[in-house]
């Protein structure tokens, strides 16, 4: 008898962490130290990628808009997803999207637009790849939301997906 | 390409003998005589052969960096060193994996071929159970996390592997750690045949502490590798930080030694049977909670891998399926010995039973600081971390008593003791030990009775551990060393805990900061170009008070693939301490971050821990010496 009962008091309580444990992995805990958010963008001189005019990122983020600054490499297959995204979102005129070309060849990046479309109004390269570090990105594609006074209102870590394209219009408004 | 179709395929074929395996072993139950068919162990052996197969194979696509494998893709680099190339393998969870399901086999294997004089019917159930493990696997790995996925078209590049994880120590450090945690597998499946069988006795209990020991060997070993990496490569200046990964690896440790203990109860005296079942099959248990918690990412810490939900309730109901067999087994089929041996309340049996009290005391504190975060979510929507205070304010008021029945628990005689060898000279030692740590307390200007108790317990337990190796007839040598390293281990932590000092300022080249004892001088930066990434050196000049100077050139690597930043302290080890300088950048201006810590007695925290775990290897050799 009291075997019974320990016996149905252990499979009680391990069917009871089996529903806590199941329950726990649908919980998101995917946590993105939002650090960057709400301080000033780093100002940096970079060269554009079309015509190779050097060019200061104070002069290019001064205009009273949303920016989209977006991290990105033609090799990059995951850029290669969110690339569709962005298109969407170019066809919006309050926001303007600037584009960060990273580590790349610059022969390969221009085919990559050729091919994809472009959804930058301005791209820079950044060839060693400093300028993003310096922004604080550890892998790409990284996007930055930046408000008129170059505050980094969002970051996003990874591929744009509809959750953050709704996030960034929620901003424009 | 034709690697990863090689691999993919022989994973297939290998999971195909296990079903095969069956039949032929339902077969071979039937017939009375002691002598396991062959067939069966050539389909182990033909199944062991698929899955190394298809192991070298995903080695070979890492060497090539073929990143039509998505694996590859994702965890490699054509820069990368080719050892980083190969160690990348199984840095990664498909691979990891695919090499847990290798030692599966090759232990199941390894078991079958040297079990020969145990009875049939175990060795099969054995096999049988191990094979239900062993199809979990395959299934888990095959359907949520197939290490030979296809990419096409086919990347040029791959997206490279985490640099903090590219590091010597870190590469041994998962496939070690995973003999540690599959080998409780083969102590988890034989107990569970020798219920079905019947065989809980003596000569189970003799054979099987070969593997309980092998496991906890390697769980030691891979633990303190984990451990130093975390020491030198992640710059937190210190070797254990009670986060929830590194918990997991000592919840399974703790068991297996507790295991270790009652298990040999078990082989002298036949006491303890239900509670040696208990702890083999728990400590399987707890490795497999310990994979589910880190992969299904319900854990967020350094060893996070890509999470996927699909991958964590597969292991969660794997998880349940299995320890619902092993209850099932436990509480319908066991049929505990009824004969009551004599027992009495001084003896050795009782040392070890306090022994296993203390053990289980210190698992369910290390349980509850693990689990009680994500039970508080789940049920009152709560978020709480549980940090190192928790864990020192209710482990070390519990190592007094611990330390001080572990010196004397080893020298009790089994079945009843007078307690006639504590005699004058120990409890002096005991006076000399407590005097001793009172003075060292007063040389740095510490005073209070419990950590005077505490350092004076753990010098007397090394005292002890010492006297003991002079006794005469050495019959337990490997339990003297292993007990021998654990007092040296507890001391050098103790030591290393009270006497650590730490610097932390921010400094520019050519300037100079004093200190107490000291001064550091900052007195140049160098860059310079690697393979895979940029390396900037700072050089220090620090003077001590004994006017001595010693160089430190701690670095700063900007790795390319992915870009992440990491600081590689230089560490200066000698006999008695280390001082450790890491540097980092600070945002926007010249000024570097930096930390020197002196800290002493770390080298004997690695040593002891070899001298710890070596002491079940001795168990081997000394046997066949004698």
């Amino acid at each position: 008898m009291r075997k019974k009962k320990i016996s149905v008091s252990v499979i009680i309580f391990v069917v009871f962490c089996f529903f806590v444990l199941f329950k726990a992995l649908n919980k998101s805990n995917t946590y993105v130290p939002d650090i960057i958010s709400g301080k000033k963008l780093l100002s940096f001189n970079a060269k554009k990628l079309l015509n190779n005019e050097q060019v200061n990122s104070d002069v290019l983020f001064n205009e009273n808009k949303i920016y989209l600054l977006n991290i990105w490499a033609s090799w990059c297959v995951p850029c290669r997803d969110e690339h569709n995204i962005l298109m969407q979102l170019s066809d919006n005129p309050s926001i303007e999207i600037i584009g960060l070309n990273y580590r790349d060849n610059l022969i390969n990046a221009k085919k990559f637009i050729n091919e994809l479309g472009n959804p930058y109004s301005e791209i820079l390269i950044d060839k060693d790849g400093t300028i993003s570090i310096a922004l604080g990105a550890y892998g790409i594609p990284v996007t930055y939301i930046i408000d008129k006074n170059q505050i980094i209102l969002k970051q996003f870590v990874g591929v744009l997906n509809d959750q953050s394209l709704k996030e960034i219009k929620s901003l424009l408004k | 390409m034709l690697f990863s179709q090689l691999g993919y395929y022989s994973l297939i074929f290998a999971l195909i003998f296990s079903v095969i395996l069956i039949p032929t072993v339902h077969r071979d139950l039937k017939i009375v005589n002691n002598v396991i068919n062959p067939k069966i162990l050539t389909v182990v052996f033909l199944q062991l052969f698929l899955v190394l197969l298809s192991f070298i194979c995903l080695v070979i696509s890492f060497i090539n960096s073929d990143f039509s494998n998505e694996t590859v893709y994702n965890h490699s680099h054509t820069t990368k060193p080719l050892f980083y190339k190969i160690s990348g393998t199984w840095g990664n969870h498909e691979g990891s994996l695919l090499l847990c399901l290798l030692i599966l086999i090759l232990f199941i294997f390894i078991f079958l071929l040297t079990s020969k004089k145990e009875p049939k019917k175990y060795r099969i159930f054995t096999l049988l159970f191990q094979q239900i493990i062993i199809i979990g696997f395959f299934l888990f790995l095959l359907i949520t996390s197939n290490p030979f996925n296809y990419l096409f078209p086919i990347p040029t590049e791959g997206l490279g592997l985490n640099p903090i994880l590219q590091d010597p120590a870190l590469a041994i450090h998962p496939p070690i750690l995973y003999l540690g945690y599959i080998g409780s597998s083969i102590i988890f499946s034989s107990s569970l045949a020798a219920i079905t069988q019947n065989y809980v006795n003596n000569k189970w209990a003799k054979n099987l502490k070969n593997w309980v020991i092998v496991s906890w060997f390697f769980l030691t070993i891979g633990i303190m590798l984990g451990s130093i990496w975390a020491y030198y490569e992640l710059g937190w200046g210190g070797f254990w930080f009670w986060d929830p990964v590194e918990n997991i690896s000592l919840m399974p440790w703790l068991c297996l030694t507790a295991l270790i203990h009652s298990i040999i109860v078990l082989e002298k005296r036949s006491l303890l049977a239900s509670w040696t079942l208990i702890l083999s099959i728990t400590s399987f248990t707890l490795s497999m909670c310990g994979t589910f918690l880190v992969r299904s990412g319900i854990l967020n810490s350094v060893h996070t891998f890509a999470n996927d939900p699909k991958r964590g309730i597969f292991i969660l109901i794997f998880l349940f399926v299995l320890i619902l067999i092993a209850l099932f087994i436990f509480f319908v089929l066991y049929k505990p010995n009824k004969e009551q041996q004599k027992n009495f309340l001084f003896s050795k049996e009782t040392s070890i039973l306090l022994n296993n009290c203390f053990m289980m005391y210190f698992l369910s504190v290390v349980l509850v600081g693990t689990v009680y975060p994500i039970f508080l979510e789940v049920i009152a929507d709560e978020k709480i971390s549980v940090g190192p205070p928790f864990y020192t304010k209710l482990l070390i008021p519990f190592l007094i008593p611990f330390l001080i029945l572990m010196t004397i628990g080893p020298n009790t005689k089994w079945i009843k003791d007078n307690f006639n060898f504590i005699n004058v000279r120990l409890i002096l030692l005991f006076i000399i030990s407590i005097l001793l740590s009172y003075l060292i307390l007063r040389e740095i200007g510490l005073s209070g009775l419990f950590s005077t108790v505490l350092i004076g317990s753990a010098l007397y337990l090394f005292f002890i551990t010492v006297m003991d190796f002079f006794v005469k007839n050495q019959i337990n040598l490997s339990q003297k060393i292993s007990h021998f390293g654990f007092s040296l281990l507890v001391l050098s932590i103790i030591l290393n805990g009270i006497f650590s000092s730490e610097i932390i300022t921010n400094i520019k080249v050519g300037e100079k900061y004093d200190f107490k004892r000291g001064s550091i001088y900052f007195e140049k930066i160098n860059n310079f170009e690697k393979q895979n990434y940029i390396s900037i050196v700072g050089t220090f000049r620090i003077y001590d008070d004994n006017g001595k100077e010693i160089y430190l050139k701690p670095e700063l690597r900007i790795f390319n693939q992915p870009i992440m930043i990491t600081s590689e302290a230089d560490i200066k080890t000698s006999f008695y301490s280390d001082k450790f300088l890491v540097m980092n950048l600070v945002k926007g201006n010249d000024f570097y971050n930096i930390r020197y810590q002196t800290k002493p007695f770390m080298i004997w925290i690695w040593l002891s821990t070899i001298i710890l775990a070596s002491g079940g290897l001795v168990n081997f050799f000394y046997k066949k010496i004698k």
